[in-house]
């Protein structure tokens, strides 16, 4: 059932069953493949009436797409869970112990740990945070983790994620979808719970208040509005979470504080859950065109007037280039060696790395330091030739812009198709909520599976598909 | 709540009472022509007079004829008031919306958007034409039936409703404005068949016949039909009904807010005005200007609870 040489979740290296899908093959054997098809088509049905929908960039307004979702879930067991969460909480408070210190001390600098202009001459870097501290100290309030699996035992980071991380309303939908088609499935296997995750992610947001918030802290989520990609999502956190789904346009700056406008007037904001990015944040100190934004947050928030999730400059932590450096920041912060691995990274910024990727790019996947999306990348192995010669000249030109890894063997997990059960290559983003009062990760997170065989690319922009994830009671 | 979701679902439930008035007023036209004996397309005039998109017909179309008339109303995407536009257009108040309906009100707005995007995806002929109307009424009375049935009765559902009265009144008083002169008396064609048609005409646009003949028996009278439309508090579309529904909505809100804004004011003196009405006095002084002087209070009474309630910055 499996590749050659790949890691296949549900049947291992060597086409042995794993044991956490052992209860679901049984199921799956005793099913009949034209009642699963018709679930399949049953599943796109109800995704497409609930209007789980996104929109994808440079196409017409109306268009709205359906993520393929497959139905064979994505199976972990509660020992491979607890050491890959155990990683995941040392990464994360790695990420805020370092953001508090580059925009404050710049200790990991004073080390020589990180090179200044590493920081300095990075965009993702605002002057505009510099000695402050945002309410709780938390930077991260909600941070997705993408990683992959080579082996067994073998998860790597890919990105940390730590500005807007989307796609937790398809983690959700897709639990729900699964308990309403195979209810009998969850009878049998016993699945950690995720629908606290809107009612917990309230909380935590509600315990970063500002200093200003007098009560029970008002949270809302600000979308940049109907037209973006992720707005279902923004609509359904909001509407989960039980709190007003707010643009730029129904805020404004009223006696020291962000408010609303509401039918009896403006009312405060204590927690915005920002879905937009930095740049559009304040059209007072950042990029002066935003009509996205709302003019003087910025200053509110320096005044402790209000609380932004995730805070303004957090992209310095996920900034591709400074990804390299991750496991020196885990030990420089937390005094422990990194429990997940980092993906070996060449830094096209210097000579040397330069020099080996230009020579080795049939192997390589080279990626735009700002980049995401699975745009604006090139996969060596998979590449035409003259693919490879556009990318070395945009390399040559700009080299700053780039880094470069391994191809790494992505673990597969079968989708159910026409061929019956097909591997095909996945990743997971689990989600984590940051505050005070702790961190708490979400058991499993988001599985996106690259639907063409071979494809390495699981991004939804790029047609990959979704899955339901579980992860097995002990 | 925000100014704007108040705005977004005033106008989600605006756009569906108008799909449905719009698809009410195809399916008199059509019955009209079907039931005449001279073969003539000119009653689409009216019709679409009534639904407010005659002028937009002229500027695409040198003639006048049924299938494009059909084709306009129903589903052309050059008319923003084709039902097609304006469920696609209420949905997306909906999208805008999304948190202040229940799951339930979602999915039915959304499903009716999907059921008429594939039932209108290409031109509708005549032989299909009622079953695909049917289907609209009956989409967009899902979406009505799960508001009612699942939806808090807070100041959302207030917002919703003054959106569907407003814009009922507006549609029954357009359909009398734009007839009004068939229910005049005259010298020429009383009690003729061809007025017996006209009169039809009118009760059918707003699903009235069976209730008229409930009221007032089977003898169809003008005067009859005038007082039905405009101050009959039992007729759901007729102007009493639909300003007393605003006015008890307003009141609701002024309750819940603890405030009385000027359009409160506004729709207890037009509720005041229908009370105080009579036919005779209203057909006196004329009908005409009666109508439009209705027609210009709903309109001011929407502008004011755009600012009352902060709809827009």
């Amino acid at each position: 059932m499996s590749e050659k040489n790949i890691f296949d979740e549900m049947w291992g290296s060597d086409g042995q069953l794993r044991a956490p899908y052992a209860e679901f093959n049984t199921w799956f054997e005793g099913e009949n493949p034209a009642r699963l098809r018709a679930k399949q088509r049953e599943a796109e049905e109800v995704f497409r009436l609930m209007g789980i929908t996104f929109n994808v960039y440079g196409r017409t307004e109306a268009e709205e797409r359906l993520i393929p979702f497959d139905i064979i879930p994505r199976i972990i067991a509660a020992r491979e869970w607890q050491k890959l969460s155990k990683g995941i909480e040392q990464r994360v408070r790695a990420i805020n112990a370092f953001l508090h210190d580059v925009y404050n001390r710049q200790e990991i600098i004073k080390a020589g740990r990180v090179p200044r202009e590493m920081i300095a001459n990075n965009d993702a870097f605002l002057p505009q945070m510099l000695g402050m501290t945002p309410p709780g100290g938390i930077y991260t309030h909600i941070v997705g983790v993408d990683l992959v699996r080579t082996s067994d035992d073998d998860f790597y980071v890919l990105e940390d994620n730590a500005r807007t991380p989307s796609g937790v309303s398809y983690m959700l939908e897709n639990r729900e979808t699964m308990l309403q088609m195979f209810p009998e499935l969850f009878a049998k296997n016993k699945v950690q719970s995720i629908q606290n995750y809107p009612a917990d992610l309230r909380r935590s947001l509600a315990a970063c208040a500002p200093a200003a918030c007098d009560g029970d802290p008002t949270v809302a989520v600000l979308t940049p509005g109907i037209y973006n990609s992720a707005y279902y999502e923004h609509a359904f956190l909001a509407d989960q979470m039980g709190v007003e789904l707010v643009e730029g346009h129904d805020l404004r700056v009223v006696d020291g504080r962000v408010a609303m406008r509401t039918t009896r007037g403006y009312e405060p904001i204590d927690v915005l859950y920002r879905r937009i990015d930095d740049e559009y944040l304040d059209p007072l100190s950042f990029n002066p065109k935003s009509a996205l934004g709302v003019p003087g947050i910025m200053d509110v928030y320096r005044a402790g007037g209000i609380t932004i999730a995730n805070a303004p400059g957090t992209g310095i932590a996920d900034d591709k280039a400074i990804y390299s450096y991750m496991p020196d920041i885990v030990e420089f912060y937390t005094g422990e060696k990194a429990i997940l691995k980092n993906v070996p990274t060449w830094r096209c910024s210097e000579t040397d790395d330069l020099g080996y990727v230009l020579d080795n790019l049939e192997d390589l996947v080279v990626k735009e330091v700002h980049g995401s999306g699975g745009y604006g990348m090139l996969i060596g192995p998979t590449a035409s030739k003259k693919e490879i010669e556009t990318f070395r000249r945009k390399l040559k030109a700009r080299p700053n812009n780039y880094i470069a890894q391994p191809t790494l063997s992505l673990s597969s997990v079968p989708i159910f198709n026409k061929a019956g059960l097909t591997p095909r290559h996945v990743d997971l983003r689990p989600y984590v909520q940051c505050s005070p009062n702790g961190i708490n990760i979400t058991p499993g997170g988001l599985t996106r599976v690259a639907l063409k065989q071979g494809s390495l690319v699981v991004n939804s922009s790029q047609g990959g598909g979704t899955k339901d994830t579980w992860v097995l009671e002990d | 709540m925000l100014g704007k979701t108040a705005n977004g679902l005033y106008w989600m439930f605006r756009y569906l009472e108008r799909a449905e008035n719009t698809s009410r007023l195809i399916e008199t036209g059509q019955r009209i022509g079907l039931t005449r004996a001279e073969r003539s397309d000119d009653e689409w005039k009216p019709v679409m007079k009534t639904a407010g998109v005659y002028q937009g017909y002229t500027q695409k179309y040198d003639s006048l004829d049924k299938q494009h008339a059909i084709d306009w109303m129903l589903r052309s995407k050059d008319n923003p008031s084709s039902v097609l536009c304006v469920i696609a257009t209420a949905r997306q108040n909906a999208r805008l919306v999304r948190t202040a309906m229940t799951q339930e009100v979602w999915e039915a707005m959304n499903g009716c958007y999907m059921a008429v995007q594939k039932a209108l995806a290409k031109p509708v002929s005549e032989r299909d034409l009622p079953a695909v109307l049917g289907l609209i009424r009956q989409r967009t009375a899902l979406v009505r039936g799960a508001t009612h049935g699942t939806m808090l009765r807070n100041d959302m559902y207030d917002f919703a409703r003054i959106g569907t009265f407003l814009e009922r009144a507006d549609a029954t008083a357009r359909i009398l404005d734009v007839k009004y002169y068939v229910l005049l008396p005259s010298v020429f064609s009383v009690g003729s068949s061809i007025d017996n048609v006209q009169w039809e005409t009118i009760l059918r646009s707003v699903s009235a016949r069976g209730g008229y003949r409930m009221v007032h028996g089977n003898v169809t009278k003008p005067r009859n039909i005038a007082q039905f439309l405009i101050l009959d508090n039992r007729m759901p579309r007729s102007l009493s009904f639909c300003a007393n529904k605003i006015l008890s909505n307003l009141q609701y809100l002024a309750l819940d807010y603890d405030s009385a804004p000027p359009s409160l004011a506004m729709a207890n003196a037009t509720v005041a005005r229908l009370a105080q009405s009579d036919i005779d006095d209203i057909f006196d002084e004329g009908l005409h200007e009666y109508i439009q002087c209705c027609l210009k209070e709903f309109s001011a009474l929407g502008q004011q609870i755009e600012i009352d309630f902060r709809f827009y910055e």
